[in-house]
């Protein structure tokens, strides 16, 4: 009875939890596409969202808003941009979980991290 | 030895000089009262004679850029080349500090040759970092100005008794870092530097700065010290940075640091903006803060004048 008992609690908390991501899933559906948070500017020799969460199949976009031309690589060499002249983009759609370094390779003190989760 | 001198370097950066509009100045590069031992023993009194030439350092050229607080950076440059050619004493050599060019263009690097070459001087360069942005990363500069080179862009050559190292710190910069030589570079220069006798006076030119000025802006070179220890046993060294838009000047023992004016656009001093941005001057006051560097090397002294002239009339 105790084991029985359980098993039918922990269905309500995913039955709860189910909820709480389909509430999630419909705000996010809700904004217009692009969503604000996946626009990273550079400005002032920094990327504005220097840490930034996205979840897999995320495209994002960094524009640069500087008088200098910057670029936007990853440590890893995952995605390369070629270099950005004043409000010049670069996007990169990541379609897999995992944490993505970069930095400007022209001035490398400048760097910011993508995290992609589920 | 090199922890030795740590103590020296803060005093000296205490003492590091911000120039106003309009400075001249010059410093000594050699063999001061206040030379130690070991360098003192290194090197002796016997000197090559060197004949007395100067040359001029232009910098920051940035062919291309368009934006305030210089609508046209060709036409200063332009300035600056009129400048050279106006000198009373002709040079016997251009060395052009690097970031040539805006974004590594074919017509920027075409212009500034264009440009250099109707002086009818010899010019020597390296490149900025502004001058690795083509798709190759650097070929596009390498293959118009940097023939016989080694490596990312690097070289030496013997001129009147004064050897010469071009050093290049703008190539696979790593994250989180400011400029880099790299192992390759260090040791090419190890053995360049080897057979040399240590009265032999030295000028070392690089892009960005091989003492840190300010690192919070990456104004330094990450590993500058391995190369400045090989350097340390020469009697006079000459070092001449660009990339800081500035005049900033430093002595360590009997070497001697030096950044240039640029031609196109001046940056704010240290700390004082919240980037290294172009500093956005009024148009009055813009030829004030660009300018080109005069080095002279005089007859019998392994002593250099650096005079930085601006743009302004």
């Amino acid at each position: 009875m105790h084991h029985a008992f359980r098993t039918i609690t922990l269905q309500g908390l995913a039955i709860s939890a189910a909820a709480v991501a389909m509430t999630v899933v419909a705000v996010e559906s809700k904004a217009s596409p692009p969503p604000a948070a996946t626009v990273v500017h550079i400005g002032n020799f920094t990327f504005n969202q220097p840490v930034l969460t996205v979840h897999p199949g995320a495209t994002v976009t960094w524009v640069n808003d500087d008088d200098i031309p910057h670029t936007v690589v990853d440590k890893n060499g995952s995605f390369r941009s070629k270099v950005l002249d004043t409000g010049d983009r670069f996007s990169f759609t990541f379609a897999k979980a995992g944490q993505f370094e970069y930095f400007c390779s022209i001035h490398p003190h400048m760097t910011g991290k993508i995290i992609v989760k589920a | 030895m090199f922890d030795d001198h740590q103590g020296g370097r803060r005093e000296f950066l205490k003492c590091m000089a911000w120039a106003g509009t309009g400075a001249m100045f010059a410093f000594e590069g050699g063999i001061a009262g206040s030379v130690g031992l070991d360098a003192a023993v290194a090197a002796p009194r016997e000197r090559p004679a060197i004949q007395p030439f100067t040359f001029v350092q232009l910098s920051d050229s940035h062919i291309g850029f368009n934006k305030p607080p210089n609508a046209d950076a060709r036409a200063t440059f332009a300035e600056a080349i009129a400048k050279v050619n106006a000198v009373s004493v002709r040079p016997d050599f251009i060395i052009h500090t690097g970031d040539v060019s805006q974004l590594s263009r074919d017509d920027e690097f075409d212009d500034a040759d264009q440009m250099l070459k109707s002086t009818g001087l010899p010019v020597f360069f390296i490149p900025g970092e502004h001058d690795m942005l083509d798709p190759d990363g650097g070929k596009a500069f390498l293959t118009r100005f940097g023939k016989g080179s080694k490596g990312a862009g690097w070289y030496s050559f013997d001129h009147r008794g004064v050897h010469f190292v071009a050093l290049v710190n703008v190539a696979d910069l790593k994250p989180g870092g400011m400029g880099n030589l790299g192992a390759e570079q260090l040791k090419w220069l190890a053995a360049d530097l080897a057979g040399r006798s240590s009265s032999t006076p030295i000028v070392v030119f690089a892009h960005i700065p091989l003492w840190t000025v300010y690192a919070d802006w990456g104004w330094g070179t990450d590993d500058s010290g391995q190369a400045l220890s090989l350097l340390r046993r020469f009697g006079s060294v000459t070092i001449l940075n660009g990339h800081i838009h500035q005049i900033a000047q430093k002595v360590e023992g009997q070497i001697a640091f030096h950044t240039a004016r640029s031609t196109a656009f001046p940056q704010p001093a240290p700390g004082t903006a919240p980037s290294p941005g172009p500093l956005k001057v009024p148009a009055d006051q813009l030829h004030s803060m660009l300018g080109i560097t005069d080095a002279l090397f005089v007859r019998g002294k392994d002593r250099i004048a650096l005079i930085d002239p601006t743009l302004a009339a």
